[in-house]
């Protein structure tokens, strides 16, 4: 009896933050990314985004933001590289630095929330 | 399994170039698709980024949102956005296939799980539009 | 040796088919040029090859659809080629006996007890499934397959799933052994082209999603759960 691969985890993360990515990043990314910079629209101000900021679910809901898409971008990323790429052969490098810099990057995103004061 | 060509070496079997994505426009569709994770990361940055200028006092932030006006990051997050909504709005078309979702013994059509995740998408953007901008 | 083609003109005929070309190759032209072909009606699944770069039922390709233009035909993708438009199918046979399409049944139940009953609803879950015809036109389009010959693909995954939907099927946990692994179900990156060339709408994309999501939920009962028997 051949043991069943743990990739329904990945997928299980990849799959989730594609939900996360699908409905969060664009509003986020249209106001914070184009709309403040172009001054389309007027961006709040340092004491307003720090107090939303701060606000424990805020924490939380940042914390998930950047984490969950993470995944989502290491799972894809990583199949894109063997397909189109054709480089399956290097995948323990591939998975280290895809999976490895999902890890890397949501414990930054941790530590950033946690020291949002 | 590749008892095929055990057997029989001489057997012709056409190598894939490294460009097979090229090949096609719906090869092309899927690479670009896929690529748009790398954007959906590069969004991920600029929001640790921006979490650590707000950590750093309004100096930083200001700083922060001077980089972000200049000309290359403006148009870095353009075509960012261009990919993300291209995730979000094949995200959204696809998902009902893994889903398949049935009511009274008849599958539902794809388009009554599609319709509400787009609604759903309006209004969190929408909600979120308001919490920033001040409401 | 490198392949070659070879170009031979052939009448047109607004009710003609590329197969019906390519008999007229054999009959009148070149005797020599060897394809497979065989109810010339889109249900046996021979006559795949890929014409102008597609892959298609030749017994199902008008050549009015190509105008005067010349037409291109290849062997199907993606596979070994044995002679002229004939590929090398056996990898996938091997396959498909790996994924054991055929009911399992953990209890086999006395025939005094009678048949086993289905409703429309249930087989309705499966049905679409099952039409696939082994023609392997989703092979050919399939760039994981193309790329790893040891992929699984797209038929033999949806006809695992045609089993594991069936109602009277009890081989789930089987066949999830063999298909929860990289070259199973987990190769596919949902490229999606399988489903639009296939002939007979079976939609083989849509069934490997359909596992993909069943074999996560196995996989987080047995995380959640692990003393639970299989």
């Amino acid at each position: 009896m051949t043991k069943r691969s743990n990739e329904p985890f990945l997928w299980i993360l990849f799959g989730a933050g594609g939900v996360v990515a699908a409905f969060l990043i664009p509003i986020h990314l249209f106001l914070f990314g184009l709309a403040f910079p172009l001054g389309l629209l007027d961006a709040p101000d340092y004491e307003r985004v720090l107090t939303l900021a701060r606000h424990p679910l805020t924490r939380v809901y940042l914390f998930i933001l950047c984490s969950l898409p993470l995944f989502h971008w290491a799972h894809r990323f990583r199949y894109t590289l063997y397909d189109g790429l054709q480089i399956k052969h290097l995948n323990e490098l591939i998975n280290l630095f895809c999976y490895g810099g999902a890890i890397v990057g949501t414990t930054v995103s941790a530590y950033l929330v946690w020291n949002l004061s | 399994m590749a008892r095929y060509t055990e057997g029989h070496p001489r057997w012709h079997r056409t190598r894939v170039s490294t460009f097979w994505w090229l090949g096609s426009w719906p090869y092309l569709k899927f690479i670009l698709r896929e690529l748009s994770s790398v954007f959906i990361a590069w969004f991920v940055v600029m929001v640790l980024l921006q979490i650590r200028a707000l950590s750093h006092g309004p100096g930083a932030y200001n700083q922060f949102q001077q980089w972000l006006r200049a000309p290359i990051l403006v148009a870095l997050n353009a075509i960012s956005l261009f990919f993300v909504l291209f995730h979000a709005i094949t995200w959204f078309n696809l998902a009902p296939k893994a889903m398949a979702v049935r009511l009274r013994g008849k599958r539902v059509p794809d388009l009554v799980i599609t319709t509400p995740n787009y609604a759903a998408w309006l209004m969190v953007s929408a909600l979120v539009a308001w919490l920033v901008l001040g409401g | 040796m490198e392949p070659a083609f070879q170009r031979y003109e052939v009448p047109f005929r607004r009710d003609w088919v590329v197969l019906d070309a390519l008999n007229y190759i054999k009959d009148k032209l070149d005797g020599s040029l060897s394809f497979r072909w065989s109810c010339r009606m889109g249900i046996c699944g021979s006559c795949g090859m890929m014409v102008n770069g597609e892959p298609k039922l030749t017994c199902a390709t008008f050549l009015s659809d190509y105008g005067l233009r010349p037409i291109r035909v290849e062997p199907l993708k993606n596979f070994p080629v044995v002679r002229d438009l004939i590929i090398e199918m056996s990898g996938f046979t091997a396959k498909l006996s790996k994924v054991k399409p055929w009911i399992i049944r953990k209890d086999e139940t006395p025939l005094s007890e009678g048949e086993f009953r289905q409703t429309p609803e249930q087989l309705d879950t499966f049905k679409q499934f099952s039409m696939c015809i082994n023609c392997l036109l989703c092979y050919a389009a399939c760039p994981v397959y193309g790329l790893d010959p040891l992929f699984a693909g797209p038929a033999a995954i949806a006809l695992a799933q045609r089993y594991n939907m069936d109602s009277r099927d009890q081989g789930s946990n089987e066949r999830l052994d063999t298909l929860s692994q990289h070259d199973g179900i987990w190769g596919c990156t949902f490229v999606g082209e399988c489903t639009e060339v296939c002939p007979k709408n079976v939609d083989p994309a849509g069934a490997i999603q359909q596992y993909k999501l069943a074999a996560a939920k196995e996989w987080l009962k047995s995380f959640l759960m692990p003393w639970g028997g299989r």
